[in-house]
C-alpha cells in the first residue's frame, strides 16, 4: 500500500501498523463489513415481503392457506434459529439442484440419494463446476439471504399479523359502509394504518437481525467473523512479513464495539421514525 | 445393533460414557434420536444453571439500574447495554479468547472448556436481558401499592421484600418466560462458537450437524432436533406457568395474566 512497506521488519511501530492494517487480507476484512451491510440491506426488505405474505396467508379466508401461514409462523419461531439456518442452507441447495435435475436430465435413471450421497447430473449442479469462483461466492451469499429471509420472515409475519388485527375494526367497517370491497378496504385502510402498530415489533426485529449477522459465518460466507479469526490467529515469521501472536481477542473486541455502535445508532434512528410515523395517528404517542 | 443396544451405547455419549466411537455408516433413526437426545443434556445443563444464576444477578441489576445513585445505576445500565447491544455469538468468541489469555497467565485455566466458560457467558447474557425485563417491571409497580406499604410503616428491605418484589415478579413473569425459552434456544450456539467440543461430546445441535454432514441429508436430524426443542419449550412453558399461577394467586380470576409464548425478543 505505502512505499515504505517493502521491508516490514525494519519499520518502527507506527509505520509497521500502518502497513499491517493495509495488507491485502485486511482489505478483504474491510470489504466483509460491506458484505454484512449488503446482507442487511437485501434481507430486511425481503424478510418484510415474506412476513407480509405470511401475515396475509394467516388472515386468509381460505383454510389451507391460513393453516400454512399460521404453521409457518409458529414452527419457525418455536425452534432455535441457528438450527434453521443450518438446515435451510443445505435443504435449499439440494432443493434447487433437485429441481434443475428434474428439468435438465429427465432420462437419468439412478436414484438421487444413494446411501450417504446426493448425486445429480453434472448439468444440474448449482453452480456449475465450470463456473468461476465469484459465481460460487454469490450463490452462497444468495442462499444465506434466502435463509435469513425465511427465518426472519416468520418473525415479521407474526408482527404484521398482530398489527393488521390492531387496526381499529371501526375503520374497516367504515370503509365497507362506503362501499369498498374487502380487498380495497385492506389495501387502502388497513395497510396504511398498520405500520404504526407494527413499528415497535419491527424495530425489535431489526435489532435482532443486526445481531444475527455474525451467523453468516456458520453459513459458509467469508464474513467479518471469518476474517477476524483468520487475521487474529498467530502468524509465524515463516509465512508472512507481518508475524504476530494471537490477536483474536482484539479483533473480536473490535467487532463487539462495531455491533454496539451499530445497534446504538439504529436505536436512535428508529426512535425518530416512530415519532414521524405516529404523526396524525389516534394513539397516545402521536403529536 | 438393536435400538435398545444403541440407547445403552449412546444415551450418555455427550457426557463421555458408553461407546467411544460415534456411529459411522448405516445411520438408523434410533441412532439419530438417541445421540441428539444425549446432546440435549448439555442444552438443559447450560439453560437451567444459567437461568437460575442469571435470575439472581438480574434482580440485582434491575434494582441497581433503578437506583437514584449514579455510581450504582450507571454500571448496571452499561452492563445491560453491552450484553443486549451485541450478538451472543461475538460474546462467546470474545469470552473464549479472554479465557485463553487468562489460561496462558495461569489464572482459572478450566474456564476455556465449554462446561464452565460458555456457562459464564450465558449467565451474564441472560442476566442482562432479564435485568432489563425486571427493570421495566419495577418501573411499572403501581404507586398505590408502595404508598400503602409506606402507610403501614414498612420501609427499606421489608417494603421491597413484601410489596415491591412480588408485584415486580408478577408483572415481569410472562416476558421472563419468553426470555427463558430463548435462553434454551441460545444454548445451541455454544459449540458452534469458539468453545471446542472435547472428544466429540457436544450438544444436540452438534450431533444433529454431525449426522447432517455425514449423511448429507438435513431432512432427518434437524426435524428431530426441532422436535426435542419444541418438547423442552412446552415443558418450560408448563413450569413457568405454575410459578405464574402462584404469583397471581391473590388476584380475581379475570385479571390474572396468562403466560403465552410470544417471542418478540431474540438474541
Amino acid at each position: 500500500m505505502f512505499e515504505f512497506c517493502s521491508d516490514p521488519a525494519a519499520l518502527d511501530t507506527m509505520r509497521w501498523f500502518a502497513c499491517f492494517f493495509t495488507t491485502g487480507k485486511h482489505q478483504l476484512f474491510y470489504w466483509s463489513f460491506v458484505t454484512v451491510l449488503v446482507l442487511l440491506a437485501i434481507t430486511a426488505p425481503t424478510a418484510l415481503a415474506f412476513g407480509f405474505g405470511g401475515a396475509m396467508a394467516a388472515r386468509s379466508p381460505v383454510a389451507p392457506l391460513r393453516w400454512f401461514g399460521k404453521g409457518y409462523i409458529s414452527v419457525v419461531r418455536g425452534v432455535p434459529d441457528i438450527a434453521f439456518f443450518l438446515f435451510f442452507v443445505i435443504a435449499l441447495d439440494q432443493g434447487f439442484e433437485w429441481l434443475r435435475h428434474q428439468a435438465f436430465c429427465p432420462d437419468w435413471t439412478d436414484a438421487i440419494r444413494q446411501g450417504n450421497d446426493f448425486i445429480v447430473c453434472a448439468e444440474a449442479k448449482m453452480p456449475l463446476s465450470t463456473a468461476p469462483q465469484w459465481v460460487h461466492e454469490v450463490y452462497g451469499f444468495f442462499l444465506a439471504v434466502l435463509t435469513f429471509a425465511i427465518v426472519f420472515g416468520a418473525f415479521a409475519a407474526n408482527v404484521l399479523y398482530g398489527a393488521m388485527n390492531a387496526v381499529p375494526l371501526g375503520q374497516v367497517e367504515a370503509a365497507e359502509a362506503y362501499g369498498m370491497t374487502p380487498r380495497q378496504a385492506f389495501w387502502r385502510i388497513t395497510v396504511p394504518q398498520m405500520w404504526v402498530y407494527a413499528l415497535p415489533g419491527l424495530s425489535n426485529l431489526w435489532m435482532v437481525l443486526i445481531k444475527a449477522t455474525p451467523l453468516l459465518f456458520l453459513l459458509g460466507v467469508e464474513d467479518i467473523v471469518y476474517w477476524a479469526r483468520e487475521l487474529g490467529a498467530t502468524v509465524l515469521p515463516r509465512f508472512s512479513d507481518y508475524p504476530h501472536g494471537d490477536w483474536r481477542l482484539y479483533y473480536f473486541l473490535f467487532l463487539l464495539v462495531f455491533y454496539l455502535a451499530f445497534t446504538r445508532v439504529s436505536e436512535k434512528v428508529l426512535a425518530r421514525i416512530t415519532v414521524r410515523l405516529s404523526r396524525g395517528q389516534a394513539t397516545l404517542g402521536a403529536t | 445393533m438393536s435400538c435398545w443396544e444403541t440407547i445403552q451405547a449412546y444415551a450418555f455419549r455427550s457426557l463421555g460414557y458408553g461407546e467411544r466411537l460415534l456411529p459411522r455408516g448405516d445411520f438408523t433413526l434410533c441412532q439419530h434420536f438417541t445421540l441428539i437426545g444425549s446432546g440435549l443434556i448439555w442444552n438443559i445443563y447450560f439453560g437451567l444453571l444459567a437461568l437460575i444464576a442469571g435470575f439472581l444477578l438480574a434482580n440485582v441489576l434491575a434494582v441497581g439500574k433503578a437506583s437514584p445513585r449514579a455510581w450504582i445505576a450507571k454500571p448496571a445500565d452499561w452492563f445491560i447495554l453491552v450484553f443486549r447491544g451485541s450478538p451472543l455469538f461475538i460474546q462467546f468468541f470474545l469470552a473464549y479468547f479472554i479465557f485463553l489469555e487468562l489460561k496462558n497467565a495461569g489464572i482459572l485455566p478450566w474456564l476455556t472448556s465449554a462446561w464452565s466458560g460458555a456457562l459464564v457467558v450465558l449467565f451474564l447474557n441472560t442476566a442482562a436481558y432479564s435485568g432489563e425485563i425486571f427493570y421495566g417491571a419495577l418501573k411499572s409497580v403501581p404507586k398505590g401499592e408502595v404508598e400503602a406499604a409506606d402507610a403501614y410503616g414498612m420501609a427499606g428491605w421489608t417494603r421491597f421484600k413484601r410489596v415491591i418484589w412480588p408485584t415486580q415478579m408478577r408483572l415481569a413473569w410472562p416476558a421472563y418466560t419468553n426470555e427463558a425459552i430463548f435462553l434454551f434456544h441460545a444454548t445451541t450456539l455454544v459449540f458452534l462458537s469458539g468453545f471446542p467440543a472435547q472428544r466429540q461430546q457436544g450438544d444436540a445441535l452438534y450431533y444433529a450437524q454431525y449426522f447432517a454432514d455425514k449423511t448429507f441429508n438435513p431432512f432427518v436430524p434437524y426435524p428431530i432436533l426441532a422436535f426435542y426443542f419444541v418438547l423442552v419449550t412446552l415443558v418450560l412453558i408448563f413450569l413457568m406457568g405454575l410459578i405464574n399461577k402462584r404469583l397471581n394467586r391473590h388476584l380475581p380470576q379475570a385479571t390474572r395474566t396468562r403466560v403465552r409464548f410470544r417471542p418478540v425478543l431474540m438474541r
